[in-house]
C-alpha cells in the first residue's frame, strides 16, 4: 500500500482500484438519481468533490482540537456549511441545473464518502494530502456518475451533453430512443453491469460467496440418471 | 380531509418509493439487506424517525426559518428576516438531535424496543431517506397534518422495500451467480427489477 501515500496514489487509486461507489458501497444515493443526462453528473459530481475535498482539508486541520466523543457532529456540521456554500453558488449561477438537481445537493450532507473520508483518512493525515484525498475519491464518484449518465442519455435521449449524437426518429432520424433509460430502474442496471465490468479487469474485487455449488457426486448408473 | 390524506399516504409508500423511485437511503438499503430481521427492525427504525423529524423540521421551517417566520415574536423588524438558507444545517441538526434523544429515551424506558432498534439507529442520522424526505416537504410546501402523514407514508414505503429485498437476498445466496456479478453486482440488478415493479404504481391516479 505504498503506492497510496504519494500525492499521484492518492489522487489516481480511488478512480480504478478502490472506487468509493463500486467497491465501497459508499454515496450511492444521488449516485444515480442525478444521471439521466451527462451535464447534472457533472455539476454533480464537481460538488461532490469540492465537498469532499475542503471538508477533509478542515477536519484535517482541527482534528487535534475535536474531543472524539463530539467529532461526528463538528464534521457534520462542516459539511453541512460547505454545502450550503455550494448550494447557494450553483442557485445564484446555474439556476437552471441546481432546479434540476433539486434535493440532491442537499443530500450530499448525507453523501457516506464525504463523512466516510473525514472520518477514515482526515482524521489521521495532514492537511494537504487529505485535500488530495479528498479530490481523488470525488473524482472516483463523478467517473462512475459520468460513465452512468453517458449510457443513460445515449441511449434515452440519443443525445450526450444535450448535443445530438443520434438522430432521434421523432425529428425525422433513424434511432428510436429508448425510454427506460430516462426512468430509474435503468441506473440499477447500468451500476450492476459497470461493476460487473470493473470486477471483470480486476478480478481481486470480486466478492466471495458463502455458499459454493459443489459438483454432483451421486453416481451415475448405466441407464443414466435415476 | 381524510380522502386527501389516504391519497397522499398511498402516493409516498407506493408511487413515490423512497428507495426505489427517488434511489434515497441506498448506502444502508443494500448495506442491510442480507437477512429479513435484520432489515425489519432497520424498517421500524426508519418509519418511527420520518414519523418524528419530518413534522419537527416542518414546524422548524415554518416558524423559524421561512422568510417572515419569525413574526411570532412581537420583535420589531422580525417579519423582514428570512432565514431559510440556514435550512441545511438546520434539518440535519434537528435530525442527529432527535435520534439521539430518541436512543436515550427508549434505553431508559423501553428497553426492549432499545434492544432490537439500538443498532440502527445511529446509523438512521447519516440515513439519506430521512434527509430527503425533510427535503421533499420544504419543496413541496407540505402543511402541518400532512407532513406527519407524508413522514409516516415514506418511512413505511422505505420499510416495504428494504423488507422485500432482503427476503429475495436470502435465496439469491443460494443460487449460482456470475462471479463478477456475486453480491453487490446482482443485488443492484435485483433492485433495478423490482423498481421496475414499483414503476408500475406510477400510473396510478388519486
Amino acid at each position: 500500500m505504498a503506492k497510496t501515500d504519494t500525492a499521484r496514489g492518492l489522487l489516481i487509486t480511488p478512480i480504478f482500484q478502490n472506487n468509493p461507489i463500486a467497491l465501497q458501497i459508499l454515496g450511492i444515493c444521488s449516485a444515480l438519481a442525478v444521471t439521466n443526462s451527462m451535464s447534472t453528473s457533472l455539476v454533480m459530481g464537481l460538488a461532490v468533490i469540492a465537498v469532499t475535498a475542503f471538508s477533509n482539508m478542515f477536519v484535517s486541520l482541527i482534528r487535534n482540537h475535536m474531543p472524539s466523543s463530539i467529532r461526528i457532529i463538528i464534521q457534520m456540521t462542516i459539511i453541512a456549511s460547505l454545502v450550503i456554500v455550494v448550494d447557494q453558488l450553483l442557485r445564484a449561477f446555474a439556476y437552471d441545473l441546481s432546479k434540476q438537481l433539486s434535493v440532491f445537493v442537499g443530500l450530499i450532507i448525507t453523501n457516506c464518502i464525504v463523512m466516510g473520508r473525514a472520518e477514515a483518512y482526515a482524521m489521521q493525515n495532514g492537511p494537504g494530502l487529505s485535500f488530495l484525498d479528498g479530490v481523488g475519491n470525488g473524482l472516483g464518484y463523478t467517473f462512475i456518475l459520468l460513465a452512468v449518465g453517458f449510457f443513460r442519455e445515449l441511449l434515452g435521449s440519443g443525445s450526450i451533453f444535450g448535443i445530438t449524437i443520434l438522430q432521434t426518429v421523432n425529428d425525422g432520424g433513424w434511432y428510436l430512443p429508448n425510454g427506460l433509460m430516462l426512468l430509474p430502474p435503468s441506473a440499477f442496471f447500468v451500476i450492476g453491469l459497470l461493476i460487473w465490468a470493473i470486477r471483470s479487469f480486476s478480478p481481486q474485487q470480486i466478492e466471495t460467496s458463502e455458499f459454493k455449488i459443489t459438483t454432483n457426486t451421486k453416481p451415475h448408473t448405466a441407464q443414466g440418471s435415476v | 380531509m381524510f380522502e386527501h390524506y389516504l391519497s397522499l399516504f398511498i402516493k409516498a409508500v407506493f408511487v413515490e418509493n423512497m428507495a426505489l423511485a427517488f434511489f434515497l437511503g441506498m448506502c444502508t438499503f443494500l448495506a442491510v439487506s442480507k437477512k429479513v430481521s435484520s432489515a425489519i427492525g432497520l424498517g421500524v427504525a426508519v418509519i418511527v424517525v420520518l414519523t418524528i423529524t419530518v413534522p419537527a423540521n416542518n414546524l422548524i421551517l415554518n416558524y423559524l426559518l421561512k422568510a417572515g417566520a419569525l413574526s411570532w415574536t412581537g420583535v420589531e423588524g422580525a417579519e423582514n428576516i428570512d432565514l431559510s438558507f440556514l435550512g441545511l444545517l438546520s434539518y440535519i441538526g434537528v435530525i442527529a438531535a432527535i435520534v439521539q434523544i430518541l436512543e436515550m429515551f427508549l434505553d431508559k424506558f423501553v428497553p426492549a424496543l432499545y434492544n432490537a432498534l439500538g443498532v440502527y439507529l445511529p446509523l438512521i442520522t447519516v440515513n439519506c431517506a430521512i434527509l430527503g424526505a425533510a427535503l421533499f416537504m420544504v419543496q413541496r410546501d407540505y402543511a402541518f397534518g400532512e407532513s406527519v402523514i407524508y413522514g409516516l407514508g415514506a418511512g413505511f414505503g422505505w420499510a416495504l422495500a428494504i423488507a422485500a429485498l432482503a427476503g429475495i437476498r436470502e435465496k439469491l445466496k443460494y443460487s449460482d451467480v456470475p462471479a463478477g456479478l456475486q453480491g453487490l453486482g446482482i443485488t443492484f440488478l435485483t433492485v433495478g427489477l423490482m423498481s421496475l415493479g414499483f414503476m408500475s404504481f406510477s400510473g396510478v391516479q388519486l
